[in-house]
């Protein structure tokens, strides 16, 4: 289907020129400006993409709001862009993060503002183009292209040990990310030149290759998401982020790995993919189970956060390799509402961290008394975190556990765990920091929520609940193309 | 008629709504004016949803769709019957009578409208739970009340003892759930829905299915299903071994004591599985570890409320004793006598747990029964309400207790699936501890002499009459509800709402002898446990009023067995050393070993190392003097041209 207006094109290149906008108002002295045209254009930004959701046609598994041009002609590398139910929801979460991360830096950041607040809008743009890619090359630009801006935010804002930080998560990535352009390459060759990534949907490809293919983008993916044992690289990334881009990090960046799977090794490599799920399944549970069990021993709350993404960020995976529409449907919805709640999480301690400079949980302790309204909220996220049926973050999990059960009691009884576990290490970080009585001078000190913060986290406590509550509309958008990726996944390509 | 179902939770979360988000602005008096004339909607709404129900009209469906996936729908939904509408009129009843209650005993306190907030709240996640037609919102409902519950025991957040024993009672709770939604998971599985209707009637079809959880052992599907529903129950219910969050939930203020953690949330255990008896009936060893859990719990946690001296952990640990009762009877497929149970308890037990509440207030928070002492004079209201519910909790022939305890006993006594003769046993002795205690408990608190110091002394006084109406209100069933046996558990009450198999039906030879509630009473009188009921009554008089000298030295002789009692049996102590201790140790093990160690240390930085050492070799060889270069390059030719020519 095509469309007549480039909706896509909007959605992906409007926020990047606001971005460069953004830079060019100059150094800090237009503080002010560079903050409203970042607030306009993320605003902007999201009520484009909001036509993606409304025109959306969700009985059909094709390709809607196709453009196509010709890029590169020689090597026959094309403008060509799309979405499908798989990618139009990750689209708007972007777009609807994008002007909370602009809030959460609003008064925060003061030093090299419209370099700040430009970066997220570019990024934002660019994690779009990776969304509705249909051209590999034109994908591999954009997923590279992401790299960069996350890059200077953890090392320009970040904090003391931010370079170590930033280059962790750069080679880590890159490195993922180069095997999967030597995958390109090869599909480029067999499939006689092609970069379509819907041609390599269709392509037969042997066994052996196959798996190279899948091992090839698994550890892009896989460090993306971030997989055990490749996470490493995350819980210092997120410490040494500033809250925006720890809100962006988590709620969006890792999306992109799991949406690599469901664009690429599934469709391209499905019978690589049912050949290892054996080993995705394995890996994704000791996610779950033992980043769960560390998560609670950490001292360090954004620490914490962050090895509570790599456990949910588990579910993912693990839904994604029971080849059954609870599992693929599960770990779609998983991952929207991680993005909801991991970043309100990281909100929450970027509130915290933003008055009293430590993220340590000693350094806490009875700050309800003094920031009644801030509690409130943080209970909310902190109950969705441990996946309480209501909010956001009971559905995915629940509809994984229902999918992993069908193939083993036991996959179903470790991803279980996850009740107990998440419950524990986010209950008892709760409990050690908002809990009990002034536990000294500086928390004293508190104020409660600004009115920023109260809209900050209202908007995102809403979104929560709505999707605990209500998440028929959220499925109803993915049914088709799942249903018809699964039917694609289990017709072998051999 | 939909717009009555709706308003019975909808009415009660608007309530939870206004009061919790506006409530600074409306202030104290409009937040409890609100939340009280909701609920009392809600209780006029399941009155006459009741009286609609008798008529025979009971409903099923659906009020939105939650989510679709695959090919199956995940709906929200009633289902009003017999027992849906029996405990929302329990459920409401209480909980208005707790509302009211508040104003006096929250009285000043800073949180008062977030108090009737969560109070309100957890009305309406009860009554999502117990009106719903699937397992889903079954288990909505579960965690919301066990999220209130959490919050309440919470409640007074700067108390280390309160934070603790909230962040325990959710935990353990969670226990019970993993079990809980892997039951759900395999009958969504095995059955393709989670709707009631449709599960039940697919039963009987799945009785041979069988799954192979650990190679070479196969299950009955059935039998693994409700065990795992039941590990659920467990959980929120207060079974042995998942009890130890119950006594700790004390830490919250009385009214939710009464409230949640006596009348209604603990019960939702019990509920569930009768709602579930179309599956339970199907495995008999399902109903044999129920049975046996049942006893364990009911005789060992009264064993413990002997030794106790706070007067909200007697009334806790025979809570706890009063479900493994009603549990026992669930594993008997007496589940209407269960439910009967649940109802009569729910009114002296809220009795019971507002009147201490009413003690505490006078004593100025002071819970120790061994500072209290002949009250009775300045608090007649509170005595005789307690009094009452003291001889209903006892079993006394007349109060509702008697009946369905002692349908309980006789059910028991009539089945005939394997550890029954050991819940016989428990629930037989536990007549006898539980008169002891709960006369011990009157005993101690109202009569004899005064302990307390003069200053209390001097301001004892009865409690307003926001606190003693409805101890008054509530003292009404909890006498004469148990005249209502004949009906509700001999006869056809339930019929379409609890299924017992033939086989198991003892509460069907009971009624053939059951000839009205005085024929009952009689009969009583020549039975085992009506004598043991009045020989603890005796035991507690003689110990606590007349020989109180005794019990002193009792504890002297005996110290080991009172230690073990005091000690809980040391489970405490014994699951935060292996369970908290040991996740904890786990943890830190994987993350200094596992992450720091080997990934990071060993993986990450290791290749990092391996690329510096790589480099630092080959740096030497670009050293960037041209004559270097040259001269490797005349090598390297020199080579090449060797190996072509060769």
């Amino acid at each position: 289907m095509s469309f007549e207006f480039p909706l896509l094109s909007l959605i992906i290149w409007l926020p990047i020129v606001f971005g460069i906008a953004v830079f060019v108002t100059g150094d800090d002295r237009n503080a002010y400006l560079a903050r409203w045209i970042s607030l306009a254009g993320s605003i902007l930004g999201l009520l484009v993409a909001i036509p993606l959701y409304t025109s959306f046609d969700p009985t059909t598994s094709t390709m809607q709001f196709v453009e196509n041009h010709i890029w590169f002609e020689r090597l026959n590398v094309n403008y060509h862009v799309g979405v499908d139910g798989i990618s139009m929801p990750l689209i708007l979460l972007n777009c609807f993060i994008t002007p909370l991360v602009v809030g959460a830096g609003w008064e925060v950041i003061k030093e090299r503002v419209s370099q700040y607040m430009g970066a997220f809008l570019v990024m934002s743009g660019i994690v779009n183009g990776v969304f509705s890619s249909l051209d590999a090359m034109l994908f591999y630009v954009f997923w590279e292209a992401s790299l960069i801006p996350m890059f200077l935010i953890i090392g320009i804002w970040g904090g003391p040990n931010r370079v170590y930080a930033a280059i962790k998560f750069f080679l880590y990535t890159l490195l993922g990310s180069l095997l999967m352009l030597i995958a390109f390459i090869y599909l480029y060759q067999t499939s006689g030149g092609s970069f379509s990534i819907q041609d390599y949907h269709q392509l037969a490809i042997p066994m052996t290759p196959q798996i190279l293919i899948f091992i090839a983008f698994l550890l892009a993916f896989a460090v993306k998401v971030p997989m055990w044992p490749v996470h490493t690289w995350l819980p210092d990334a997120h410490v040494e982020a500033p809250t925006g881009g720890s809100v962006v990090l988590a709620a969006i960046l890792l999306k992109l790995g799991g949406y690599g799977f469901l664009r690429f090794s599934l469709p391209i490599a499905p019978d690589a993919s049912h050949f290892l799920s054996g080993m995705m399944i394995a890996l994704s549970l000791i996610a779950v189970v033992y980043i769960g069990l560390i998560a609670l021993m950490q001292a360090d709350m954004k620490k914490l956060i962050a090895y509570s993404s790599v456990a949910h960020m588990g579910f993912v995976t693990l839904g994604f390799f029971l080849f059954n529409s609870y599992g693929v449907e599960g770990a779609m919805v998983q991952m929207i509402s991680h993005g909801f709640i991991s970043g309100a999480m990281f909100l929450c301690v970027g509130v915290l961290y933003d008055r009293l400079h430590s993220r340590q949980i000693a350094d806490y302790g009875g700050v309800v008394n003094k920031m009644p309204m801030f509690a409130a909220f943080f209970m909310l996220f902190a109950m969705a975190n441990a996946g309480l049926p209501g909010t956001s973050g009971f559905v995915g999990e629940f509809m994984v556990i229902m999918g992993s059960i069908k193939l083993n009691f036991w996959y179903a009884f470790l991803a279980a765990t996850t009740l107990i576990f998440g419950a524990a290490y986010t209950l008892w970080m709760y409990k050690r920091v908002i809990f009990g009585t002034v536990a000294n001078p500086n928390v004293e000190r508190l104020n409660d929520i600004s009115m920023r913060e109260f809209v900050l986290l209202t908007i995102l406590a809403i979104s929560v609940l709505w999707i605990g509550v209500y998440p028929y509309p959220l499925t109803d958008a993915m049914h088709t193309t799942i249903d018809h990726l699964l039917i694609h996944l289990n017709s072998s390509k051999l | 008629m939909h717009i009555l179902y709706l308003l019975v939770p909808f009415a009660p979360l608007a309530g939870a709504l206004i009061a919790g988000l506006l409530g600074r602005f409306i202030g104290p008096i409009w937040s409890h004016r609100t939340t009280i004339s909701l609920i009392f909607i809600s209780l006029v709404a399941s009155v006459v949803i009741f009286l609609d129900v008798l008529e025979g009209n009971t409903y099923n469906g659906s009020v939105y769709t939650w989510l679709v996936t695959g090919d199956t729908r995940f709906e929200i939904g009633f289902l009003i019957d017999q027992l849906s509408a029996t405990m929302m009129v329990v459920v409401s009843l209480v909980s208005l009578m707790v509302h009211i209650y508040t104003i006096g005993y929250m009285h000043n306190d800073p949180g008062y409208q977030r108090f009737f907030s969560y109070i309100s709240l957890f009305t309406f996640s009860m009554m999502m739970l117990v009106m719903s037609n699937n397992f889903l919102q079954l288990f909505f409902g579960w965690e919301a009340v066990g999220l209130v519950s959490y919050l309440l025991i919470g409640f007074w957040y700067t108390r280390p003892t309160a934070i603790y024993a909230n962040l325990k009672a959710f935990l353990v709770n969670r226990v019970g759930d993993f079990g809980f939604i892997l039951g759900i998971a395999l009958v969504l599985t095995y059955f393709g829905t989670l709707d009631y209707s449709t599960v039940f009637a697919l039963a009987p079809t799945k009785i041979d299915e069988t799954i192979e959880v650990i190679p070479g052992a196969s299950w009955l599907i059935v039998t693994l299903i409700c065990i795992l529903l039941f590990v659920g129950a467990m959980g929120k219910s207060a079974q042995f071994p998942l009890h130890v969050w119950l006594p700790d939930s004390m830490e919250g203020p009385t009214p939710i004591s009464a409230l949640i953690h006596a009348a209604t949330m603990v019960t939702a255990g019990i509920f569930m599985v009768a709602r579930m008896s179309p599956l339970f009936e199907l495995s008999e060893t399902a109903l044999s570890a129920i049975l046996v859990i049942g006893g364990i719990t009911t005789l060992f946690m009264a064993l413990v409320a002997v030794v106790q001296t706070d007067i909200k952990r007697v009334v806790a640990y025979s809570t706890l004793s009063q479900l493994g009762y009603m549990t026992v009877a669930l594993g008997a497929s007496a589940y209407s006598a269960a439910i009967f149970h649940l109802m009569t308890h729910a009114f002296f037990k809220a009795v019971l747990f507002l009147g201490a509440g009413s003690v505490i207030i006078a004593m100025h928070h002071e819970q120790n029964m061994e500072k209290m002492g002949g009250l009775k004079k300045y608090m007649p209201f509170t005595y005789w309400t307690m009094f009452i519910a003291a001889l209903a909790s006892a079993g006394v022939p007349g109060f509702s207790g008697f009946f369905s305890k002692d349908a309980i006993i006789e059910a028991v006594h009539f089945a005939n699936i394997p550890g029954v003769n050991f819940a016989y046993f428990c629930v037989l002795m536990t007549v006898f501890v539980t008169a002891l205690y709960t006369f011990r408990l009157i005993f101690m608190t109202f009569h004899g002499q005064t302990r307390m110091d003069v200053h209390t002394k001097e301001h004892l006084h009865e409690s307003p009459w926001v606190v003693t109406m409805p101890l008054v209100v509530l003292a009404i069933p909890t006498v004469a509800a148990g005249w209502f046996i004949g009906p509700i558990v001999f006869g056809d009450y339930f019929n379409s709402a609890i299924y017992v198999a033939e086989q198991h039906d003892a509460i069907q030879q009971l009624s053939e002898e059951f000839n009205g509630v005085g024929g009952m009473m009689l009969h009583a009188l020549s039975t085992l446990p009506f004598w043991l009921s009045v020989a603890g009554i005796f035991t507690a008089w003689y110990l606590y009023s007349l020989r109180t000298d005794i019990p002193a030295k009792l504890k002297t002789y005996f110290r080991p067995v009172y230690n073990i009692l005091d000690r809980k049996y040391y489970i405490d102590e014994l699951y935060s050393w292996l369970f908290a201790g040991g996740t904890r140790a786990l943890g830190t093990t994987l993350w200094k070993y596992g992450d720091i160690k080997v990934i990071d240390g060993f993986i990450v930085n290791g290749t990092a190392r391996v690329i510096a050492l790589t480099v630092s070799i080959v740096r030497h060889f670009q050293t960037g003097y041209i004559y270097h270069y040259a001269f490797t390059m005349i090598v390297g030719i020199f080579v090449i041209l060797t190996l072509w020519l060769y």
